[in-house]
Parts: C-alpha cells; structure tokens; sequence
C-alpha cells in the first residue's frame, strides 16, 4: 500500500467527514460537540467549543442567525436542533477561562474601518495572527450596529466583556473617526499595509474603490477583495437582511486573505472549505423516534439551564458507523475503517519495532458485509486480505495466526482424505459431487446418503470428490499455496473427463464460481430442486425455524432462494433474520477468524445466535458447528432432507472437536472406498493404534488448544520407544514432548491397561535447542 | 526469560533415561530466527529440557507473540 491507495481508502470511509450542522456553519461551529456537551450539562467544555471557533462567543452566542438549523438531521425526524438558542443559554453561564493564542508580533500593521460584528472578527483573528491592528468607528462607542441590538439579548456588560478580550490582544479602538471622507480611505492605505471595511457599519460612497451598477461597492463574495490592492471588506447586509453570523464569517475570510495577501501567498488555495459546503457524513435515522423543540417556559428569556439540557439531548449526535454497528470484528478494535487502513499501513511501515496491527488484519472474516452496508462501498475485507498477501510475501505473517487452519487444509488434501472418482462400475460422469471439507467432518454420514442418493437419481454417473477448495489458504492470504490447491483440482476434475460440479458447502460454491470459472459449478441445494427427495422420515419440525445465510452466499441470491424452496418442499416453515441474505453475518469462521482470535470469533457466533430465539437453519456445516458451539440450537438443511437417523436431536447435536473432524474425514474415504469400491481403507500409521483415555473437560481443553488426539499418540509413542521424557515420582506421571511439525507438543499422561489416560497437554512454537555451550 | 522461568515443582520431575532429577540450566531456545539463552529446568546427564505448562502457555507464548510481530 502507497502514501496514495492510503489517502484513497481514507477518503472513501466518511466517518470523520463533518456533521450537517458544522458543515452549513459559515464559520463551522462544531455544533455537534457543542451540542453534546450542553446535553451533559457540562457547560464549561460548551463554552470552550464556542471559544474554539467563534470570534466573540458573549456576541454571537447570543445573537446567532444559526443557518445550521436548515441542514439539521432531527428535521427528518421532528424539528431542528435550536443550537442557537442552546448558545445563548450556554453564554448565560459563567465563562471558564480559555487561553487565547497569539502569534508573536509582525511588525506589520493593519487597518479596520467601522466595528460592527465583521470588522471585530476581522481584527480578532488579525490581532491573533500577529498583526497590529487598529479599528477605526465613526461612532461613538465600538460595535456598530450592535448597539442597535435590544439590551435584553445582549447586554452592553456582554459586549463590554468582549471588547476587552480584543482589546487584550493589543487591538487599538478610535471612536468619532470621520471615515466617509475619500481622504480618509486614501490616508489609511498609505499609512497601513492592509485595510479591512466593515460594511454594516461604513458606507463609503466617496471612496475611491470599484463600485457595481447600485453605486455599492464591489467585493469578492469569498475572498472579501475589493478593486484594489490590499483593501477588503465585508460584513454588508443581503437582500434577506444582516446575519449576524455571515457578518462574522465574512471578517474571518477577509483576515485569512489579509494575512496571505501579506505573506505573498495564493489567496485562494485549499480555502474550498472557507464557507458552507456540502458534507458526505450519512447518519441513518433508524429507529430514531421523532420529537418537537423544546419549547422554552419564558421565550423572551431563552433556555433555562435545564430546558437547554433537554433541547441538546435531542441532538443526533451525527455518524456513520454503518459497518461498526453490524460487525463486532471493527466495534472489538474500537475505531472504523479510515483509523484501520492508517492502522494497516503504519503496520507495515514498521521497519524495527512491534507491528501493533497484526491482529487486526488476520481477525477479519472476509464476510463482506462492510461494504454492503457502507453508503461508499468501503470493503474492509479487501483491506485486510490484501494486507495478509503482502505479510505472506515478505515473510511478515504470523505462524500462529493460519497454521493451524492450513495443516487442518494440509490433511484434507492427503491421502488420508482426498479422493476422485467415477461411480463404482462407472467410466465417466456428467456430475462430480464436492461435499467439502467440513461437512464431511462434522456429518460424515449425511455425505454417505447425500452420495447414494445422487448416484440414484441422476443419469449420466456422478463422480465424488474429497478434497478441499483452497479457501483457507486464500483467506489467509497465501495466493502461493491457493494457486496450487486450484492446479492440483483442474487436474484431477480434467482426468475426470471435466463432470459439472456440484458443491454442498457454499465457501467452496464460491471459491470455484470465483476463481475457476471454467469449472461449471452448481450448488447441492439448486441441483435438489430438480429431482425427488428421500422419502420423508419424520414429520417436520412444527416450530417454524430461522434461515442463516452463510456469508460467502451473499453474492448468490439464486443459491439463498433455492435452499428456501427446498426448506418450503420439505413443508418445514422458515422465518428471516434481520441480517439475512445480502445482508446476512459471518458465523465467526469465516475469513479465519477463529484462528487468529478465537474469542472473537466465539463472540461474533454469540451475537449471531441472539439475532432470534427460533432454533436456526443453515446450509453450511461450519455455521451449524460455530453456532452449536455458542449453544445456539441449529440444523444443517441436510438434517431436514437426509436426516441421521441415529441422531435424536440433530439441532442439540454438540460441534465435533478438531480430532473427530480429522477422524471422520478418514474413516469417511475408508468406509465409502471398502464399501463401494470393495477395496480395503488406508492401512493406518501404528502410533494411531494406541489407546487414549481422554477426560471430557479435558477433550474440551485439547480441543481449545487445538492439540489432536494423533498428536498424543505420535509423543507417546516416541516417549514409550525410546523410554525419554520424565517421570513424576509423587503421583507416577510421566510427560514427554516432540516437535512432529513447527510446534512442540508436551502431553502428561499415566499408562494404563486400558491405555494411557491423558491428563493434559499443551504446544508451544519456540523450540529448545538444548543445554547452551 | 530468566531464572523465574524454573518452578520448585519443576525439579521434582525426574529424568526418565537417566533417572536424575531435573535441575535447572541455562538452555538454548530459538523462535524466528531469534535465538537466545534462558534457566530451564533439565538434566544434567542427558541434557532433556522440560516446558512447563505454566510458562508454555505463559511467559513463553508472551514472547513467541512479541517475536512474531517485530
């Protein structure tokens, strides 16, 4: 990832664009902070949000014209927010202290006529950039047509409180200045570098300036030039009548081209934003109950503290988090997807130090739903299994967060599994049936029935296949390895005389319509819907029961709809989720998740399993096992068409452990090669015949530790063989370890008659080289 | 890791080839290309090291983690 793909994925994440209010604000007040600070009462950071962008808060806040309130989103659901009125109330309590930065003195000096609200922001924001400034008001007393304002709304202790603040800056104030005169415009340019005019309060007729048809000044609506050098101005009221906050905006915009104009640079460059622009933040308004103004007991007087407090409570509080608010794996690292890309390219920047967001980019699923629900598309999932291809290539992943995933895809495609073949007494085959991986490991007995069954009732020979489809190495971002489990199937389907395929796992429907295209892929559940079914065995379930899409269905609305005309032929009733089909939620599997974070994993299953208190229906067995194994009460759809009949209760059935689903890959190939092959299964390997007594709890504890019953026995077997490992002469223990692949596995056991009971066991990847010389 | 990374419980292992109990050693151990030195209890005829399932799942995955992000 470049300095550039990075800002374009920041761009495209709109959770940090500005709010509709701050946005429509001339001077972009942060109306949403401000808002939810007044709605906590907490009036001193209120104040200090006003400090923040307003010139005179004593002024404004209390006179303020607020346009926001047109682009406020509680408009879509009840009135607009009052954050005018929320500002007067918040001026009405007393000021904290705020620091005011102030540039070090130019040297330079500047000139503002008149001292209406644009003039004093004019030399508010001058006087703060290090110029001298001086206000000249033909007045008698400084403010202009502020003074006009009834004292009621602004107290003249108010405005005094802020014309001490300027004055605190070094701002020079003349009262009864005679202005108008052409010669007085001419004096304050020869004896000024820069001149502002403050247009509510000077009129300016005899000056030598520029002037429009109406004999009115001519000045640049967002630079505030005018005809000539050096000279701007602003703050003149518009046809629909003075805003008090436009005067201000326009004496702000008017310092900003002072301080360039006398710095010699562009006066326009990266000012787009100056005034009100148009805001890419969406904020859904779902679920958002719509509610009117608070309506103030004393309108003269504005909010009470506590009718203000209320009033701001309605505030939206302005975000997107579409993605965050469907998906625990971005709410889990506390941030969204703008955060995370400059997360995953700071990861791998890094050149010495710890890549803090490792984490981050393997505990992903890959679902996809991110981008589904995002208002521009940001694919979080792209992200990160981008960011995993690249950690693989320079040799920058972690061997913890895929191993085992990948030796679990290893075994499949062993001899131990993997098979291709015509039916028995068969030459050819138009179908090639594919059950995948993990159905075989969890209801290797269904795939027996699903096989036979098929062989009955399609012409033409139908091929099976075990194997796997790649998807754990593509997941886990190793294109090397993907490339090659892809070649090593062409191959084999080739030899096979090229048969249409027919997938039972939807992961594996995916990879093959993604990536081999000139493989002709049909899902088991589209293929059903044009033969008979089994005959029922039992009566269908009389709870109607809820559909679980798997994620990687999402793109297939004709896979999701033939599995519910398959659930509706087989007269079981099935209800939708919320997030169901395009918008359906991983299982926690997905994308490997449940490798590199297994607690999150368990969590995103949790929250999946709460969506409905109905018992769940899916058609992929690794959902079915990550949602049993939160206790969630689900059925694969093969429960329903082809169901075990050894199995009393197949929604309560308990997710086989890592070493049943290795175990009933193999005896699967076995059984299915002696029974209709007639030939007899893999010899097995010796060290597979020793006997183990494993403890439930302590099966469960294997299982977590991802440690296999075969792994017990090669250590035991090479301990027994060789008499290594220690003993534990207090309670007879003995414990031995071996390193059978990239990690060494510590088993502590007692023999036994019946075999040798295991007390626990457990890995770890560094290894011990011995004694050091 | 240092001497803390041997437990009395440790020692009362006795080595099975050679029937001597476990002391502790200063051991060689290596992950990612990043080898190093640390007290680990093993015997003293025949060299066998022993991993405790305290530290395995302790202070050794801790760095194992540290090691694979650096």
């Amino acid at each position: 990832m470049d300095q550039q793909e990075l800002r374009a994925l920041e761009h495209r994440c709109i959770q940090e664009e500005a709010p509709e209010c701050t946005a429509a604000c001339p001077i972009h007040l942060d109306g949403r902070a401000f808002a939810g600070h007044v709605a906590k009462g907490d009036w001193k950071e209120a104040w200090k949000t006003l400090y923040r962008t307003m010139p005179f808060p004593g002024i404004l806040g209390r006179i303020c014209d607020a346009p926001c309130r047109q682009r406020c989103k509680r408009r879509e659901a009840g009135d607009p927010i009052e954050i005018g009125e929320l500002e007067r109330a918040c001026v009405a309590t007393p000021p904290p202290d705020f620091r005011v930065q102030q540039l070090p003195r130019r040297g330079r000096t500047v000139a503002v006529v008149g001292s209406g609200l644009g003039g004093l922001t004019a030399a508010w924001d001058l006087a703060r950039k290090g110029y001298s400034v001086r206000v000249f008001e033909p007045g008698p007393r400084p403010g202009g047509p502020l003074r006009d304002i009834p004292v009621q709304r602004l107290p003249e202790a108010a405005m005094e409180a802020e014309l001490e603040r300027l004055a605190a800056l070094g701002v020079e104030l003349s009262m009864n200045v005679a202005v108008e005169p052409a010669q007085f415009l001419e004096q304050c340019i020869s004896e000024h570098d820069a001149v502002f005019l403050s247009l509510e309060s000077v009129q300016g007729r005899a000056w030598n300036l520029p002037k429009d048809a109406a004999g009115r000044i001519t000045v640049d609506p967002s630079l505030q030039a005018t005809g000539r050098p050096g000279v701007y101005a602003g703050g003149r009221p518009d046809a629909a009548g003075a805003s008090p906050v436009w005067q201000a905006a326009q004496g702000r915009w008017a310092a900003t081209s002072i301080d360039r104009f006398l710095q010699n640079v562009s006066p326009s460059a990266g000012r787009e934003k100056d005034g009100p622009y148009e805001t890419r933040l969406f904020t859904s308004l779902e679920g958002v109950e719509p509610l009117p103004k608070v309506a103030a007991a004393d309108p003269e007087s504005g909010y009470s503290p506590a009718e203000a407090v209320a009033e701001a409570g309605r505030c939206l509080q302005c975000e997107c988090l579409e993605c965050v608010k469907v998906c625990a794996y971005l709410e889990r690292f506390g941030a969204y997807p703008r955060k995370y890309a400059r997360e995953i390219y700071n990861n791998e920047s890094i050149v010495m130090g710890i890549r803090q967001a490792n984490k981050l980019v393997n505990s992903c699923s890959l679902c996809g739903l991110c981008e589904r629900v995002c208002p521009e598309d940001f694919a979080v999932q792209d992200l990160c299994l981008q960011a995993r291809r690249r950690m693989v290539r320079r040799g920058k992943m972690p061997p913890s967060a895929h191993e085992f995933a990948l030796e679990d895809m290893r075994f499949s495609l062993s001899e131990r599994f993997r098979l291709g073949r015509h039916a028995p007494g068969r030459s050819q085959s138009a179908h090639l049936f594919f059950p995948g991986c993990q159905l075989c490991a969890s209801s290797p007995g269904q795939v027996r029935l699903v096989y036979r069954h098929l062989m009955d009732a399609l012409d033409g020979g139908v091929g099976l296949m075990l194997g796997c489809c790649g998807a754990p190495a593509f997941w886990a971002g190793r294109e090397d390895e993907f490339q090659s489990v892809c070649a090593g199937f062409l191959q084999e389907w080739s030899a096979l005389g090229k048969p249409a395929l027919v997938t039972a796992c939807s992961t594996c429907f995916r990879m093959f319509t993604e990536h081999l295209p000139q493989v002709p892929t049909t899902s088991l559940w589209q293929l059903l819907e044009g033969i008979d079914l089994p005959p029922p065995a039992a009566a269908p379930a009389g709870q109607p029961l809820a559909i679980h899409d798997p994620c990687t269905t999402r793109p297939y609305p004709a896979v999701q709809d033939a599995v519910r005309r398959l659930v509706q032929r087989l007269g079981t009733s099935a209800e939708e989720l919320i997030l169901g089909r395009d918008k359906t939620e991983c299982c926690g599997f997905g994308g490997l998740m449940q490798n590199a974070n297994p607690d999150l994993s368990r969590e995103v299953a949790a929250r999946r399993a709460r969506s409905s208190p109905l018992d769940y229906l899916t058609y992929c067995a690794m959902c079915r096992d990550s949602l049993a194994a939160v206790g969630k009460r689900a059925l694969h759809v093969l429960d329903l068409a082809f169901p075990d009949q050894s199995v009393a209760d197949p929604a309560a059935r308990p997710r086989p452990g890592w070493s049943d689903r290795q175990e009933n890959r193999s005896r699967l190939k076995s059984s299915l090669v002696s029974e209709l092959w007639g030939e007899a299964g893999e010899a097995f390997e010796e060290y597979r015949r020793i006997r183990l007594i494993i403890a439930p709890e302590v099966a469960e504890l294997l299982d977590r530790r991802r440690i296999l019953a075969e792994d017990l026995q090669q250590v035991i077997r090479a301990a027994e063989k060789s008499g290594s490992g220690a003993a534990h002469p207090a309670t007879g223990r003995l414990k031995a370890g071996l390193r059978p692949y990239r990690a060494t596995i510590w088993v502590e056991y007692s023999p036994s008659p019946e075999g040798y009971v295991i007390h626990t066991a457990y890995s770890h990847r560094m290894e011990v080289l011995g004694a050091a010389k | 890791m240092r001497a803390e990374n041997v437990n009395p419980e440790d020692l009362q292992w006795v080595c099975r080839k050679c029937s001597r109990p476990l002391e502790s050693g200063t051991a060689s151990v290596e992950y990612m290309g990043n080898q190093f030195t640390t007290e680990l209890p093993m015997c003293r005829g025949c060299g066998f090291v022993l991993i405790s399932e305290a530290l395995a799942l302790g202070k050794m995955a801790e760095v194992e983690q540290l090691l694979e992000d650096k």
